[in-house]
């Protein structure tokens, strides 16, 4: 079973969490064309590599983010979102 | 087929030739390139040589032929779905398939078995309510069936799924069928290979050249090709090839997981899908249960097997049969799949001039292998989109003009 390091609960199994999704940044929707609204609603970044993602702790409701390499499935690092000093 | 065996009997040396030649070298210009031989880029390599006279083509695996999602899925077809796009486009697929033996000269095991969706809600009996309205409206053999009747097809399952999930009904498809998916892909290679086309294992892609907007050629691990036409046909590898053009797509790779049990005597001779206990469930001709479930829950590029998806299929299946308790899994494996938003795939031309994609594919590609490979070799030959897979362009994305085919997926994804 796989282990996910919450930030405020500690190691839980995995069962416990859902996915989020990638980190990505919204266009502001007054100012996107149609087509740039298209392309934040729909298209993702689908290769492999390190993802930053939006995780879920289901137990106590915590959105935290998770680093994570999508081709060998590993948990590099998870934190709780700082919108301060965030790029997201 | 008997008489060529009697001939195997009799020779003292080995008659029948290997079912692909395995070119030596790789050439240095083709007409058109397909990446990935599985089903589909075999199907389309076969038709374009067939129909259309196009017989310089060149189909690249970095594997082995028909060693991806080809040979990872439970082998259902069917054409009961939701959308008029999607029954329209599966039909033409079930009437390919049911030829595709004589066609190929290979006994593909294609059998027509029945396929029961389950209703276990009130919210499931109005879907298949209305999948069966636009499947009639559509001239697809499909209804809505009581109790009594399942328990007729099928009187081993326990309908009360143990009380807590008791089925109300399900929709009902004759045509639903099994086939063996190796052997489509084998099939469609030979015939391909036995029309001049060129099948290279183990020659993976590792770049697409792009010239003012037209592609121009591709890189490989066997030295640059040129052409000035690619059809990306990669399933679960799609997004690395649409990074190398540098476009944009919604797919996202989810790994599915299936497994097979011990060969057990013939009990089940239809197949069985819960979308609520997320169970799909049918017996090979060899004897074994083959079952699926829901997508892993997270993006993955992998095809790990995980004991989660072992234990909760087993307990799903063990409501409807609780008799199978005894029973052994024999072996699990998973395939990438290529998810889109609309449950619908992504086929055709693309804004680069001679990239062609089929892809999209996710759960529900080995059903549509025929009729992606003529649709994709039409395409390819006229340079316009076949009408059947019009609906299912790129762009719909851009233009908000979804398919809408979740509610048709065999399990609730």
């Amino acid at each position: 079973m796989k282990i996910i390091n919450c930030p405020v609960n500690g190691p839980r199994p995995m069962q416990e969490f859902a996915y989020g999704g990638e980190v990505r940044s919204m266009p502001d929707p007054d100012k996107a064309t149609d087509a740039e609204w298209a392309d934040y609603v729909f298209h993702r970044s689908g290769a492999p590599g390190m993802k930053r993602e939006w995780w879920y702790h289901l137990a106590s409701g915590v959105w935290f983010i998770a680093e994570r390499d999508t081709l060998r499935d590993r948990f590099i690092r998870t934190y709780l979102y700082d919108g301060e000093n965030m790029d997201v | 087929m008997p008489l060529r065996l009697l001939r195997f009997a009799l020779s003292r040396e080995h008659p029948e030739p290997r079912m692909f030649r395995e070119p030596e070298r790789l050439g240095d210009s083709y007409d058109v390139v397909i990446i990935g031989a599985g089903g589909h880029g075999l199907a389309c390599a076969y038709y374009l040589a067939r129909d259309h006279g196009i017989t310089s083509v060149a189909v690249l695996e970095q594997g082995y032929i028909g060693g991806g999602n080809t040979g990872r899925n439970t082998t259902i077809v069917r054409s009961n779905y939701l959308t008029p796009e999607g029954v329209k486009f599966y039909d033409e697929s079930i009437r390919l398939y049911r030829d595709l033996s004589e066609d190929v000269d290979l006994n593909l095991f294609y059998s027509e078995r029945g396929h029961f969706t389950l209703a276990h809600t009130d919210s499931a009996v109005a879907t298949m309510r209305w999948r069966a309205e636009v499947n009639k409206h559509l001239g697809v053999d499909s209804e809505v069936v009581d109790r009594e009747q399942i328990a007729e097809a099928c009187p081993e399952m326990d309908l009360d799924c143990g009380g807590h999930l008791p089925v109300m009904g399900a929709l009902y498809h004759a045509p639903g069928a099994v086939a063996r998916h190796d052997a489509v892909a084998w099939g469609y290679g030979r015939g391909a290979d036995r029309r001049g086309v060129e099948i290279h294992q183990k020659t993976a892609v590792t770049g697409i050249r792009v010239e003012k907007g037209r592609v121009t050629g591709v890189d490989t691990t066997r030295g640059f090709v040129k052409t000035g036409v690619v059809l990306s046909a990669v399933a679960g590898s799609t997004p690395r090839i649409t990074d190398m053009v540098g476009l944009r797509t919604p797919i996202t790779i989810q790994p599915l997981q299936a497994c097979v049990t011990e060969p057990l005597k013939p009990w089940l001779h239809t197949i069985i899908v819960s979308a609520t206990l997320h169970v799909y469930v049918s017996q090979s001709s060899r004897g074994e249960l083959v079952m699926g479930s829901a997508l892993d829950p997270y993006e993955l590029h992998s095809t790990r097997s995980t004991l989660d998806f072992a234990e909760s299929l087993s307990g799903h299946l063990l409501d409807m049969f609780p008799f199978l308790s005894e029973i052994k899994v024999n072996r699990q494996w998973a395939g990438m799949a290529d998810m889109t938003p609309d449950f619908a795939p992504i086929m055709g031309m693309t804004p680069v001039d001679g990239f062609y994609l089929d892809s999209g594919w996710g759960t529900w590609g080995f059903k549509a292998t025929p009729v992606c490979g003529k649709t994709m070799a039409y395409t390819i030959a006229n340079r316009s989109p076949h009408e059947l897979i019009e609906p299912f362009r790129l762009s719909r994305f851009e233009e908000y003009d979804l398919v809408g085919e979740k509610g048709a997926a065999s399990v609730g994804h």
